[in-house]
């Protein structure tokens, strides 16, 4: 009976996958979503609905060009008009982006190469600082106490060197990646892990200290403000134009400025998949995954294994880098705080969650915990704070919500979240939600990991 | 007669073992002293005659030679008593390290658990009015007593995570336990947050004082020059070497003159020959990270006493610094753990005392973190092995 059921079942779904249903499924969910996110702005969950249905445009077997043509519409058009109606949404896409790009750079040295990098928010951090120093007034600052500048100074930089700056900060992350690689990847993997995490915390700690003899960093008080780049002035029209009557109200700059940074968050992101695909099947990605597989039999192959490992360490970094100074222009504040191990391992939980080596699986792992962290642990917790204000009961316990402490704050839980992922996944699914391809193929043949 | 023989042979070695790492202690603590302490002195003579040694003269009224000699003793008083706290921590590492070629990651927070469970105790029986003013004997017991509780808590939880997170990870690549471990030190440094701030609200918590723990004894005057600077160390210093010198000695007279020792030291060596002769793997790893909890629980409840506030994070450093001192000391090997700790600890305090005044104010004590890590680089460039560690091939 049960089977019989289940089988039912799966002859359905593996037809709607197919075929005609397979169109037929992601338009209902992609317009079911849609209209429910534009009819109800404030819910969770229709903003899941309509997220997950860029999944099950990925899944179903249909035309290439269907498929990019949905996600082009719903990435660039419905996120963006929906996103104008309640920005909060802007927002957890942009940490979406920002994290999958970390999540594909460290999947680089991580999942192709097999290093270990526990302080893969060193060169994020890198990134952010950078243009945090050049994108603000601190230039004028060296000389003062952290915490006592009255903002009166000029920018030390025209805002629209942001440009330059991403390109910037994607070189000076590389030649940072490049020397702290240098002494440390001759290294055994568990030892590089720990070096890469003493390294993540050098960093905090000089940008925590470096706010003397000379003024660089501000320590903890952090800078600010840096500058965005300008829109241009057509792209607001524009917008407005096309879209205003959907929005339902007129979008002024500042506003857009969260749209600006998801798609140019995007760009990046679409710039990262090309090199990254690239170098998955280039003579390089061959060597990485020599390395990651035997070190020793590489070498024997004739693997110059320290220049490779460099350049992974390297291509990580500079895609961190880059995001660093998104980042930085996005907030337009640093401080060390964002900079924490804990980021470091959240980055590593994408990686290991949604398929290590694999792209589609690290972009799908990003979401998923970005998604757990700003909805799901977020939305727990002002459940909970509204039912600390009321006068229940939790059942069978007759305890009062009232007088559950404040440190039960399920936001505040991240770690908990983060080791349980880790460890399960390590346990039961070491490949990942999404297995990388070349590792399908490699578990079709014998089951070993 | 042959039975005789072998008797006082075996006694020789029981001997043997115990005074051979007291004497290696002695030497290591002595050694590292004066060697950093020349150092010390030669780059305050250098500084001196640099503008360095004027702004020395001007805040503290001698130059800087003088100043640092004069602080000296302190100092390597002091940066033992924290080696030591590294060093019983790197115990532990190492014994794993040793074993299964493994960094168990999760070590720090069973050194979290163990401080948690022995202070939780003592806080219980403080708040039953046991520890106001308990006779010095019964203090000590009372503190004995939270040891070997805190140990014990450390230790099943140390066999617990092998058995959930570990075991079944066994064969597997490298990194896979590795990422495990991460993720256990993780999930508990927020579960011990979780129950401890179930009842108060609170997440740290405070060592009740009690005891003569808190004295200082003075150990005289060092005059250099005019300036009398008063030399002292604190009982609980004291407790804290001594209980790390009984734990190593223990450790190492059970590793090396002992059956099971023996049992560990071959799992370490060669798994599956170790099991070809009737040795129990499954159970030896078990053991192995009995011992390695019940040394980091013991370090954990030292580490309150020492610094009175723990929090669920408490861990975290002390381990990071820990495990750079075991592979300073060459990671596998016990005695290298002490050594690693006696001078890492050594160089972070030397550190954190003349930094400051070595550079101008320009970079103080908060750079010492830094200085264990920029040690730790330093030592895998030029000695991956480690200062005592065996030059190991790598297993394919």
């Amino acid at each position: 009976m049960i089977s019989g059921a289940a089988s039912l079942l799966r002859r359905w779904s593996a037809a709607a996958l197919r075929g005609p249903g397979a169109y037929l499924l992601v338009g209902l969910h992609a317009t079911i979503g849609t209209l429910l996110v534009y009819s109800s702005p404030r819910s969770a969950i229709s903003f899941l609905i309509l997220l997950s249905s860029l999944g099950t445009a990925l899944a179903v077997k249909a035309n290439a060009a269907f498929k990019l043509v949905v996600i082009l519409l719903l990435a660039l058009v419905v996120m963006p008009v929906l996103g104008m109606r309640n920005i909060f949404y802007l927002e957890i896409l942009f940490q979406i982006s920002v994290f999958a790009a970390l999540a594909l750079g460290l999947n680089i040295v991580v999942g192709f190469a097999g290093l270990l990098d526990l302080g893969y928010v060193a060169f994020y951090a890198v990134g952010a600082y950078l243009w945090a120093f050049f994108g603000s007034r601190q230039y004028y600052y060296l000389h003062t106490e952290a915490g006592t500048q009255t903002g009166t100074a000029p920018f030390l930089l025209p805002a629209d060197t942001f440009y330059i700056f991403v390109f910037l900060g994607i070189i000076v992350a590389a030649i940072t990646g490049i020397l702290l690689g240098l002494p440390v990847l001759r290294l055994r993997g568990d030892y590089l892990a720990i070096v890469t995490l003493g390294f993540g915390e050098v960093i905090r700690v000089l940008a925590n200290n470096l706010d003397r003899p000379l003024n660089f960093t501000n320590g903890p008080h952090g800078i600010t403000p840096i500058q965005r780049p300008t829109i241009p002035h057509f792209f607001v029209d524009a917008f407005n134009g096309t879209f205003g009557g959907l929005v339902g109200k007129q979008v002024r700059d500042v506003d857009l400025y969260n749209v600006f940074f998801y798609l140019f968050a995007l760009v990046v992101i679409a710039v990262i998949i090309l090199v990254t695909r690239r170098l998955d099947d280039s003579k390089m990605g061959r060597a990485w995954t020599a390395i990651r597989e035997d070190e020793t039999a590489a070498i024997a192959m004739g693997i110059p294994l320290v220049r490779m490992k460099l350049a992974a360490f390297a291509a990580g970094a500079s895609f961190a880098g880059a995001m660093g100074i998104l980042f930085a222009s996005n907030r337009t504040f640093v401080s060390p705080e964002s900079f924490s191990f804990l980021q470091s391992i959240g980055v590593l939980t994408m990686v290991i969650l949604g398929g290590v080596g694999s792209i589609p699986g690290v972009i799908l792992g990003a979401a998923v915990v970005v998604i757990l962290n700003l909805q799901v642990l977020q939305g727990l917790s002002l459940y909970l704070a509204a039912l600390r204000q009321s006068e229940a009961l939790i059942p069978i316990l007759n305890f009062p919500w009232k007088s559950v402490p404040n440190q039960f704050d399920p936001a505040k839980y991240q770690r908990l979240v983060f080791g349980i992922i880790l460890v399960l996944m390590m346990i039961f699914r070491p490949a990942g939600l999404i297995p990388a391809a070349r590792r399908q193929r490699e578990l079709a043949k014998d089951e070993g990991y | 007669m042959a039975g005789n023989a072998v008797r006082s042979q075996g006694l020789l070695k029981t001997v043997r073992e115990i005074v051979r790492p007291i004497g290696q202690l002695v030497l290591f603590s002595a050694g590292s002293a004066l060697i950093l302490s020349v150092i010390a002195l030669i780059l305050a003579f250098i500084l001196d005659q640099t503008p360095v040694g004027d702004a020395s003269q001007h805040t503290f009224k001698m130059n800087l030679l003088t100043f640092t000699a004069a602080n000296l003793p302190q100092v390597v008083i002091d940066g033992l008593t924290i080696g030591f706290v590294y060093a019983a921590i790197a115990l532990g590492y190492t014994m794993v390290y040793g074993v299964l070629e493994f960094i168990n990651f999760a070590h720090s927070e069973v050194f979290a658990v163990g401080a948690f469970v022995g202070v939780e105790l003592l806080i219980f029986m403080n708040q039953q009015g046991m520890l106001r003013g308990a006779p010095l004997g019964l203090a000590y017991l009372y503190l004995i007593l939270a040891m070997a509780v805190g140990m014990l808590a450390a230790g099943l939880l140390a066999v617990g995570i092998e058995r959930t997170a570990y075991r079944p990870l066994r064969g597997a690549p490298r990194l896979v336990p590795l990422i495990s471990a991460i993720g256990v030190s993780f999930f508990l440094q927020d579960a011990i947050r979780l129950t401890e701030s179930l009842a108060t609200g609170d997440f740290h918590r405070i060592i009740p004082t009690f005891g003569n723990f808190d004295t200082r004894l003075s150990l005289g005057k060092v005059f250099i020059g005019t300036a009398p600077v008063n030399l002292g160390i604190s009982i609980k210093s004291i407790i804290v070497i001594v209980a790390a010198v009984l734990m190593l000695v223990g450790l190492n007279y059970l590793v090396n003159a002992t059956k099971i020792g023996k049992a560990i030291r071959a799992v370490a060596q060669d798994r599956p020959t170790a099991s070809l002769m009737g040795i129990n793997v499954n159970r030896i790893i078990s053991l192995t990270f009995l011992i390695g909890g019940l040394l980091g629980g013991a370090a954990g409840v030292l580490f309150a006493l020492k610094f009175t506030r723990i929090d669920p994070f408490v861990g975290f450093f002390p381990g990071l610094k820990a495990f750079t001192a075991a592979v300073l000391g060459g990671i596998g090997n016990i005695t290298g753990a002490l050594l690693g700790g006696i001078v890492l600890g050594m160089l972070e305090t030397f550190a954190g005392a003349f930094m400051s005044s070595f550079t101008m104010g320009a970079a103080g004590a908060e750079y010492k973190d830094i200085f264990a890590f920029g040690v730790l680089i330093l030592v895998l460039i030029f000695r991956p092995h480690g200062l005592m560690g065996e030059q190991v091939g790598q297993k394919a």
